[in-house]
C-alpha cells in the first residue's frame, strides 16, 4: 500500500462517515456537520493527489483545496442561517417532521 | 301467288328520307310536352297532339309522294339511313329507318287514320277529367307506332313495339279505377308478352345467324339475298332450317300483338278502354303491327319459296290465320256488347290478313290491312258515337231504331258494315276477294279457302245482326238518344268516303296497290276481270255475302228482341249458342291450366321464400346475434376488465413511486448517494473490463 | 507509511465517528473540531503547510464556532424524546457503507496506476501569493464575490422579520 493509497482510504472513510451522519441523524445541524466532514474528506483527497502526483510545483491541488475551504465556509454560514430561519417557523429541527415538500 | 321483289340496292336517301325520323319523333316529343302539362290545360294538350300528328301526316304524304314519283319513273325506291348505336366489344348494334313502298303506305295510313281519331277524341273525351293524360298517351302511341313502321333495324322495331305495347296497356287501363279495366290492361300486356318472348328469341337468333340487325344495308342486311341464303342453309333441328325457325319465332310475336289464335284472348277485354282507343289501337294500327311485321320480314318467311309450293313458315301463318278468322267470327255471332262484336270481328279480320300474307304475299295481306284500318276505325268510331248518343249504353239489346235519331251515324256505319262484310263495290270486297283468290290458287290445300269463305258468310251474318239490333226496330233503352256533335261525325264521314272508294286501287282491273308494293308498272285494263277464275270468284264471294246478309235479316230484321228474351239463333240451336256466347270457353281453359299453374307456382315460391330463404336469413341473423352477444361479453369482461385492471396496477404503481417524494430531505440525499454508488460502480467496472 | 500518519488518521476518524454518533449536539460539534484539527495535521504531514493553517483558521476558527452558535440558537442541545437517529437509519447506514465499499474498491484495485512521487515539494507562501494573483486571479475574484453574496444572504436569511416575535 502506497502512502497515497493510505491517504485516499482515510479520506474515503471520512467521507462515508460524514455521509452516514448526514443520512441518519434527525437534527438538521448534524446533517450540516456531516456535509462538512464530506467536504473535508474531499480536500484531503485533493491535497494527497497534489503531493504524490506529477508537477506539484504547479500548486494546482493546494489552490483547489484552499478555494474549497473558502467556499465551504461560506456554504456553512448560509446553511446554518437557513436552519435557524426554518427553526423560527416550525419550532423544530427534526428532519423527520419537516415534510412540506411531500408529493 | 309468290313474289320476288326486284328492288335495286338501296340508294342514298333523298331529303325526305333523311328527315324521315321526324315522323315518329314529333308525336313523341309532343307526348313529352303534354306529360309536363297540368290537367286543366286541355286545349293545349289536344292541340299539341293533333298538331304534331298533322305535321307527321304532311311529312308522310311527302315521303309517299317521293316513293310514288320513283315508282312512276320506273325506279323502285328503297332508301335507308343506318347508323351505329352501341358498340360492345367487336359487336355493333345498328339502328336505322327505311323508306320503301311498304313503309310509305303504312305511314300515310297510320298518320291519316290517327289524325282523324285524334280529332274525334276531342269530342268523345270532352267530359272526361283526364283529358290531358289521354292525349299524352295517344301521342306517345302514335309516335311509337310510326317508329315500328319506319324501323330498318329489328332492334329499333322491337323497342318501338314494346312502347306500343306499353301505351296499349296505359290506354286500356285508362279508367284505372274500374277493376275490370285494370285487369284487362294487365291481361293484354301479359298475353302479348308471351308472344314477345318468342319474338325476342327470334331477334337474338337472327342477329346471331346473320350478324346484322338491319333489314336492308347495301346488300348486307338480314332481308337481303346473302343473309337469306345463309339462314336457309343453316339447320335448326326438327328438319327445319334456321330461316323457318326464326320466321316462326317472329310470327309468335306477331300472333300475340295481332290477336291470332291462341293469344287472342286479350283483344275483346281490351274494349274496356275508351272507344277512340279501341278504334285506333285495337282496330286500325297496333293490331296491324303484327301483320306489318310479317310483311316486313316476308323475305325471311318466304325464303326458299318454290313457284308452286310454300314454305313451312308461310303455311303456319296461313293455317293460324284461317283458323283465327273462323273461330273469332263464330264467337262474334253470339255477343251482345256492341264493342265486343267489333273486337271479335277485328280478330277475325286479322286472321284474314295473316292468311292473305301466307297465301298471296305482302301486297294481298297489306291491302286488306289498309282497307280494314279505314272501315274498322269507322265502325268503332260509329259505335262510340252510338254509345255517346245512348248515354254510355253498350248492350245492343238496349238499343234500336237509331237510324231515325242518329242519321249520320247510321249512314256512315252502314257504309262501314257493308265494307267489312265485303259487299261489292265497297273497299272490303276487293281486298277480301284478293285473299280468296290467293287461297283458291294455293297448291298445298284448298281447306283455307273453304274456311275463309265460311268466315265471310259469318261476317256478313253477325254484322247484319248487329246493325238490326242497333239501328232497326224500336228503341229499347232508357233516355233519349241524340246525334253526336260535328267534331265526331265529320271524321266518320271522311272515313266512310275512303271505306267506299279505297278498294278501287286494288281491283283486278287495276292492281295499282300490288304493283306499287312490288315495284312493277301497272295499267288499267278491263281485261283484268276476264282472267280465268276471277269472275267466278267475284260471283261466289258476292253470293256468299248476300246469303249471309239475308240470313241475318231473316232472323233479326226489324224485330226488336228485348234483353230478357232469348236470341233468335238461340232458339234454333241452344247448345251452340251457349258455347258461342261463352266465347268457346278459351278464357276458362286458360284459367284452369296456365293461370292455375301459375298460382300454384306462386304459392310454392312464397313458401320457399318464407320458409327456406327466410329460414336461412333468420339462421344467419341468429348466428350474428350470438356473435354479437359473445363480442359484448368479451368486450365488457375481458377487454374492459383487463383495461381496468391495468389502470389499477398503474395507479398502485404510481402510488408506490409517489412514496419517493416524501418531502424529507434525507430521503432525497439517500437516493442521490445511491445513484452515485451505482454510477461509480458502473464506471469502475467498465474501465476495468 | 510512518507511525505519525496512522496516529493522525486514527484521531481524525475517531473524531468524525463521534461527531455523528453522540447524542448531545454540542458534544458532536466539539468532536467535529477534533476532526478538523486532525485533518489540519494531516495537511501538514503532506507538506501543504498553507492549506493546513488555512484549515485551522477557517474551519476550527470560524465554522466550528458557527455550528455551536447555531446549536445554541435552535435549542439543539436538548435530546429529542424519540432518539437521535431517524426511523430508517439502517438504509442510510447501508448506503454509506456501499459508498465506502465502492471507493475503497476503486482505490485498492488501482494501486498500480496511482502516481507515486516521493520527493517533497518546497512551497513558499510567496509562490502561493503570486499564483493567486497570476494564474488563479479569476477564481480568486469569483470566490470574493461568492463570499460577499454568501455573507449578505446569510444575514438576510437569519434576520428577524418585521413584527415577528423573537
Amino acid at each position: 500500500m502506497t502512502p497515497l493509497a493510505g491517504y485516499l482510504l482515510v479520506a474515503a472513510l471520512l467521507f462515508a462517515i460524514g455521509l452516514a451522519g448526514a443520512l441518519t441523524r434527525r437534527n438538521a445541524i448534524l446533517v450540516l456537520i456531516g456535509i462538512e466532514l464530506m467536504l473535508n474528506a474531499a480536500n484531503l483527497n485533493l491535497v494527497a493527489f497534489w503531493r504524490y502526483g506529477p508537477h506539484p510545483e504547479l500548486l494546482t491541488g493546494m489552490m483547489f483545496a484552499i478555494f474549497s475551504i473558502a467556499v465551504a465556509a461560506a456554504e456553512a454560514a448560509v446553511g446554518l442561517g437557513l436552519v435557524i430561519a426554518i427553526y423560527r417557523h416550525v419550532r423544530t429541527t427534526d428532519l423527520d417532521e419537516i415534510n412540506r415538500m411531500k408529493g | 301467288m309468290q313474289e320476288a321483289i326486284p328492288f335495286t340496292p338501296s340508294s342514298v336517301a333523298s331529303w325526305i328520307g333523311q328527315i324521315l325520323w321526324l315522323i315518329p319523333a314529333l308525336p313523341i316529343v309532343a307526348a313529352g310536352f303534354i306529360a309536363l302539362l297540368k290537367q286543366p290545360s286541355r286545349k293545349l294538350a289536344s292541340s299539341l297532339a293533333i298538331g304534331s300528328l298533322f305535321v307527321s301526316l304532311l311529312l308522310a304524304l311527302t315521303a309517299f309522294g317521293d316513293v310514288l314519283a320513283g315508282w312512276v319513273t320506273g325506279h323502285a325506291v328503297r332508301e335507308t339511313v343506318n347508323f351505329a348505336w352501341m358498340h360492345i366489344g367487336a359487336t355493333t348494334f345498328d339502328l336505322g329507318w327505311v323508306l320503301d313502298p311498304l313503309s310509305a303506305v303504312m305511314l300515310v295510313m297510320v298518320t291519316f287514320v290517327g289524325l282523324l281519331i285524334f280529332i274525334y277524341s276531342v269530342g268523345y273525351m270532352a267530359h272526361d277529367e283526364n283529358y290531358t293524360r289521354f292525349f299524352c298517351f295517344l301521342a306517345l302511341f302514335a309516335g311509337a307506332m310510326l317508329g315500328v313502321v319506319i324501323a330498318n333495324s329489328i332492334l329499333l322495331l322491337f323497342m318501338c313495339w314494346e312502347i306500343v305495347g306499353l301505351t296499349s296497356y296505359l290506354l286500356i287501363g285508362f279508367w284505372y279505377q274500374k277493376p275490370s279495366a285494370a285487369a284487362a290492361a294487365k291481361k293484354a300486356f301479359l298475353t302479348t308478352r308471351v308472344g314477345d318472348i318468342f319474338f325476342l328469341l327470334g331477334i337474338v337468333w337472327l342477329f346471331a345467324q346473320t350478324g346484322t340487325l338491319l333489314f336492308y344495308n347495301q346488300g348486307n342486311g338480314s332481308m337481303e339475298p346473302g343473309a337469306l341464303a345463309g339462314m336457309l342453309a343453316a339447320h335448326a333441328g326438327l328438319g327445319l332450317s334456321a330461316a323457318t325457325a326464326i320466321g316462326l319465332l317472329i310470327f309468335a310475336g306477331a300472333a300475340g300483338k295481332s290477336g291470332q289464335l291462341p293469344l287472342h284472348v286479350w283483344l275483346p277485354d281490351a274494349m274496356e278502354g275508351p272507344t277512340p282507343v279501341s278504334a285506333l289501337i285495337h282496330a286500325a294500327t297496333m293490331v296491324a303491327a303484327g301483320v306489318y311485321l310479317i310483311a316486313r320480314v316476308y323475305p325471311l318467311m318466304s325464303a326458299g319459296l318454290q313457284p308452286s309450293g310454300t314454305t313451312v313458315a308461310l303455311s303456319v301463318v296461313t293455317w293460324v290465320g284461317a283458323a283465327t278468322a273462323v273461330f273469332a267470327a263464330l264467337i262474334a255471332v253470339a255477343q251482345n256488347d256492341i264493342k265486343r262484336i267489333l273486337a271479335y270481328s277485328t280478330v277475325s279480320q286479322l286472321g284474314y290478313m295473316m292468311a292473305g300474307l301466307g297465301l298471296g304475299g305482302v301486297a294481298v295481306g297489306m291491302f286488306h290491312l289498309i282497307t280494314h284500318a279505314f272501315f274498322k276505325a269507322l265502325l268503332f268510331m260509329g259505335a262510340g258515337s252510338v254509345i255517346h248518343g245512348c248515354h254510355e249504353e253498350q248492350d245492343i239489346r238496349h238499343m234500336g231504331g237509331l237510324r231515325k235519331s242518329m242519321r249520320w251515324t247510321f249512314l256512315t256505319y252502314a257504309a262501314g258494315m257493308l265494307a267489312l262484310a265485303g259487299f261489292i263495290p265497297f273497299a272490303g270486297f276487293w281486298s277480301k276477294d284478293a285473299i280468296l283468290e290467293s287461297a283458291h290458287s294455293w297448291h298445298p290445300s284448298k281447306a283455307p279457302f273453304y274456311l275463309l269463305v265460311f268466315g265471310a258468310l259469318l261476317t256478313a251474318f253477325y254484322m247484319t245482326r248487329q246493325v238490326s239490333y242497333v239501328f232497326f226496330g224500336e228503341y229499347r233503352g232508357h233516355g233519349h238518344p241524340h246525334e253526336s256533335p260535328r267534331v265526331m261525325t265529320t271524321p266518320l264521314a271522311i272515313l266512310a268516303f275512303f271505306a267506299v272508294l279505297l278498294g278501287l286501287v286494288g281491283t283486278p282491273a287495276w292492281p295499282w296497290f300490288r304493283s306499287f308494293l312490288t315495284g312493277r308498272p301497272s295499267h288499267f285494263e278491263w281485261a283484268g276481270f276476264a282472267e280465268p277464275g276471277i269472275f267466278t270468284l267475284m260471283l261466289t264471294s258476292t253470293a256468299v255475302v248476300v246469303v249471309g246478309l239475308l240470313l241475318g235479316w231473316w232472323l233479326y230484321g226489324n224485330k226488336s228482341p228485348r234483353a230478357d228474351e232469348p236470341d233468335a239463333l238461340e232458339r234454333v240451336m241452344p247448345p251452340v249458342w251457349r258455347a258461342l256466347s261463352n266465347r268457346l270457353y278459351v278464357d276458362e281453359f286458360y284459367g284452369a291450366t296456365f293461370i292455375a299453374f301459375y298460382h300454384w307456382w306462386a304459392r310454392v315460391a312464397d313458401w320457399l321464400d318464407r320458409r327456406v330463404w327466410g329460414g336461412i336469413v333468420a339462421a344467419v341473423t341468429w348466428l350474428f346475434g350470438q356473435l354479437a352477444r359473445f363480442n359484448r361479453f368479451f368486450d365488457e369482461n375481458w377487454v374492459n376488465g383487463g383495461f381496468d385492471k391495468g389502470c389499477e396496477e398503474l395507479s398502485v404503481g404510481g402510488g408506490l413511486l409517489a412514496r419517493v417524494q416524501s418531502g424529507r430531505v434525507q430521503t432525497y440525499l439517500r437516493l442521490l448517494a445511491l445513484a452515485v454508488v451505482v454510477l461509480a460502480a458502473i464506471l469502475i467496472w467498465s474501465s476495468r473490463g | 507509511m510512518n507511525v505519525v500518519f496512522w496516529i493522525l488518521a486514527v484521531i481524525t476518524v475517531f473524531g468524525g465517528l463521534t461527531a455523528v454518533t453522540l447524542k448531545n449536539t454540542v458534544h458532536c460539534a466539539l468532536a467535529l473540531t477534533v476532526a478538523f484539527a486532525g485533518l489540519a495535521l494531516l495537511f501538514l504531514q503532506l507538506d501543504a503547510q498553507f492549506a493546513g493553517f488555512a484549515q485551522i483558521l477557517v474551519y476550527i476558527g470560524a465554522v466550528a464556532i458557527l455550528v455551536v452558535f447555531a446549536i445554541l440558537l435552535t435549542r439543539g442541545s436538548e435530546t429529542p424524546s424519540e432518539g437521535v437517529f431517524s426511523h430508517t437509519w439502517f438504509s442510510g447506514l447501508l448506503i454509506a457503507a456501499a459508498v465506502f465499499a465502492v471507493l475503497a474498491w476503486a482505490v485498492l484495485n488501482s494501486t498500480a496506476a496511482l502516481p507515486h512521487v516521493s520527493s517533497a515539494p518546497t512551497v513558499s507562501v510567496q509562490q502561493i501569493g503570486s499564483a493567486l494573483m497570476g494564474r488563479y486571479v479569476l477564481p480568486l475574484e469569483i470566490v470574493a464575490l461568492l463570499l460577499t453574496a454568501a455573507m449578505l444572504g446569510a444575514v438576510m436569511v437569519a434576520l428577524h422579520e418585521k413584527g415577528e416575535q423573537k
